[in-house]
């Protein structure tokens, strides 16, 4: 009996083995004959996609991203560690160089930061000149982002426009400061000079200028249906998402969360001065944020306009002493700079250079979501993506 | 290769060559940071159009590029990555190193991170002076190197100093 018994587990265990051995067969076969093997793709360091020196790792199964891993630090140059030892005059030469596509509104938290230890204030002049120029520098960045997005996507033409048109905004920011990319021109207490004769009236018609390029790109890039077709539904950010991940900018304001530190910080420039309009757009996908940059861009034209007309007569620098040592103190200002939230933590004790400063970039931030944002996409759609996020390598590394 | 590398070239043959090699290189963009946005504007806007000088600045990869334009600023990260796209550029090979960041280390001159001069690296042939150099002068160290390769001897490559932009008036 007790044998019988034992048989018949043996054949009950002899058949699920030669079940479990068939199946193997059955799924080796599958395997070879209609699965892909996973596969590493390595994008960079160097990529013209990925809009300087980002790597990205993406794990492959077939056409679709598993994981994408982001690989940072190709362009870190110590930042915070050189403002250490830069007297604080010097440190906008460097903060300049964060990001380098719309300089000048890298170096205006710092100063005002600055400003804030120092208790001066810079007179109202200054500030809007000051305003002028940041709405400007971020024309120039976003310009180069409107057509930079329709070369990844394979529209070459965009981004000569884009170019020939970008250089009348740097030449005017150049007659101004003396430099197309890096103006270093904010001092503690004001601006470096005046604007020159007959800069007025020569921004003004760029500014024509710029508005008739956004209609082109209306036209050229966002009225194609092949940008649409790439475009639209690739890379949905929910708004919840978004601001977990800490986005800020035109890729928050894509995904129709209405936030602008413009408008809602406390900013001692002159936007409050001004009547215009922060754009959102509900879908939160490339598209949106392609739509959202453009409309800003043209709405940037019109607030500069608005300045030109009500610029305040007086004097452009305050009070300040020859040596700069600001006293001992804490102080965060932020911005919202053309590619999102920048802010300067900046802690002094009370020398020639500061103590120690941190410094909050929007690309860093923007980036962060990408792993999240990259998984179970097609590998095409990795372009439409990093392209519409919009990052400066330099933001993100420091 | 032999003839050229014995010395023994015709001189007219090698005329001939250097100048059909003057007119066709075909430029890597190596953009890294600030520079590479005036080198886009040298290379891509309509303003200053690189391509009327003979030079081509779309190659697929290295291995079809005849200059590769360093610009920016050279993390030590980044230094494997940059030596190994040029030892996948076919000979001859020449090299730009265009801004301060790329020559020297530039405004970081003090940091941890920063390699202080791509020319530790790989040998240079053109310095591009600026922070960051305007298009123009990228033109110009474009001219200067063609200037170079016409009045090269192939043998004797890698002799002599290099050029600096504005060091010199062009022949």
């Amino acid at each position: 009996m007790t044998t019988d018994h034992i048989t018949a587990e043996l054949d009950i265990n002899d058949n699920e083995q030669l079940r479990y051995i068939a199946a193997q067969a059955v799924d080796a076969r599958v395997n070879v004959e209609l699965e892909t093997e996973g596969m590493t793709l390595n994008i960079g360091p160097q990529h013209p996609a990925t809009h300087g020196t980002l790597r990205i790792v993406a794990k492959l199964d077939g056409e679709q991203v598993i994981k994408a891993e982001p690989i940072m630090g190709y362009m870190h140059r110590g930042y915070e560690k050189l403002t250490e030892v830069r007297t604080y005059p010097q440190v906008t030469t460097l903060v300049n160089r964060i990001d380098w596509v719309g300089s000048f509104a890298n170096e205006v938290p710092f100063i005002l930061a600055a400003e804030d230890l120092m208790e001066v204030e810079a007179p109202p002049r200054a500030q809007w000149i000051r305003t002028a120029l940041f709405e400007m520098g971020r024309i120039a960045n976003i310009m180069l982002f409107l057509g930079d997005m329709a070369v990844q996507l394979g529209g070459v033409t965009a981004v000569f426009y884009a170019f020939r048109d970008r250089e009348f905004v740097l030449n005017q920011i150049e007659s101004v400061t003396g430099g197309r990319f890096h103006p270093n021109f904010n001092r503690i207490g004001g601006i470096k000079d005046d604007l020159p004769a007959g800069w007025i009236a020569e921004t003004k018609s760029v500014m024509q200028k710029v508005r008739d390029f956004c209609d082109e790109m209306e036209d050229l890039v966002v009225g194609n249906e092949i940008f649409q077709l790439r475009c639209r539904g690739v890379g949905v950010i929910p708004a919840e998402v978004g601001k977990a991940y800490g986005l800020s900018g035109a890729n928050l304001r894509a995904s129709g969360v209405d936030w602008d530190l413009r408008r809602d910080g406390d900013s001692r420039l002159a936007w409050k001065d001004l009547d215009w309009k922060v754009w959102t757009h509900p879908d939160g996908d490339s598209f949106a944020r392609y739509w959202v940059r453009l409309q800003e861009t043209r709405e940037a034209t019109y607030m500069v306009e608005q300045i030109l007309d009500g610029l305040p007569t007086g004097p452009i620098m305050a009070k300040v002493p020859r040596i700069i040592k600001v006293p001992a103190g804490e102080s965060y200002v932020q911005t919202e700079n053309p590619l999102g939230v920048m802010g300067y933590y900046v802690i002094s004790k009370g020398e020639l250079t500061p103590f120690r400063v941190k410094i909050r970039t929007a690309s860093f931030s923007n980036m962060s979501i990408a792993p999240w944002l990259l998984e179970g996409v097609y590998v095409p759609d990795i372009a439409t993506i990093l392209a519409s996020l919009y990052f400066i390598l330099g933001d993100i590394d420091r | 290769m032999g003839l050229v590398d014995s010395g023994k070239m015709p001189k007219s043959l090698t005329k001939l060559l250097n100048i059909s090699r003057k007119y066709s290189l075909w430029v890597y963009q190596w953009g890294l940071a600030c520079c590479a946005l005036e080198m886009g504007a040298a290379f891509g806007s309509p303003r200053y159009d690189v391509m009327r000088l003979g030079v081509i600045p779309f190659p697929a990869s290295p291995r079809q590029a005849d200059l590769v334009v360093i610009s920016g600023t050279v993390t030590d990260k980044m230094v494997p990555a940059i030596l190994r796209l040029y030892e996948q550029m076919p000979d001859p090979k020449y090299v730009i190193s265009m801004g301060s960041c790329a020559n020297c280390g530039g405004p970081y001159w003090d940091s941890y991170s920063v390699t202080k001069g791509i020319d530790q690296v790989i040998p240079v042939d053109v310095y591009v002076p600026g922070c960051p150099p305007r298009p123009e002068a990228l033109l110009e160290g474009i001219v200067l190197l063609q200037e170079m390769i016409h009045n090269e001897d192939p043998a004797e490559r890698w002799k002599g100093d290099p050029i600096v932009v504005g060091g010199g008036e062009i022949s």
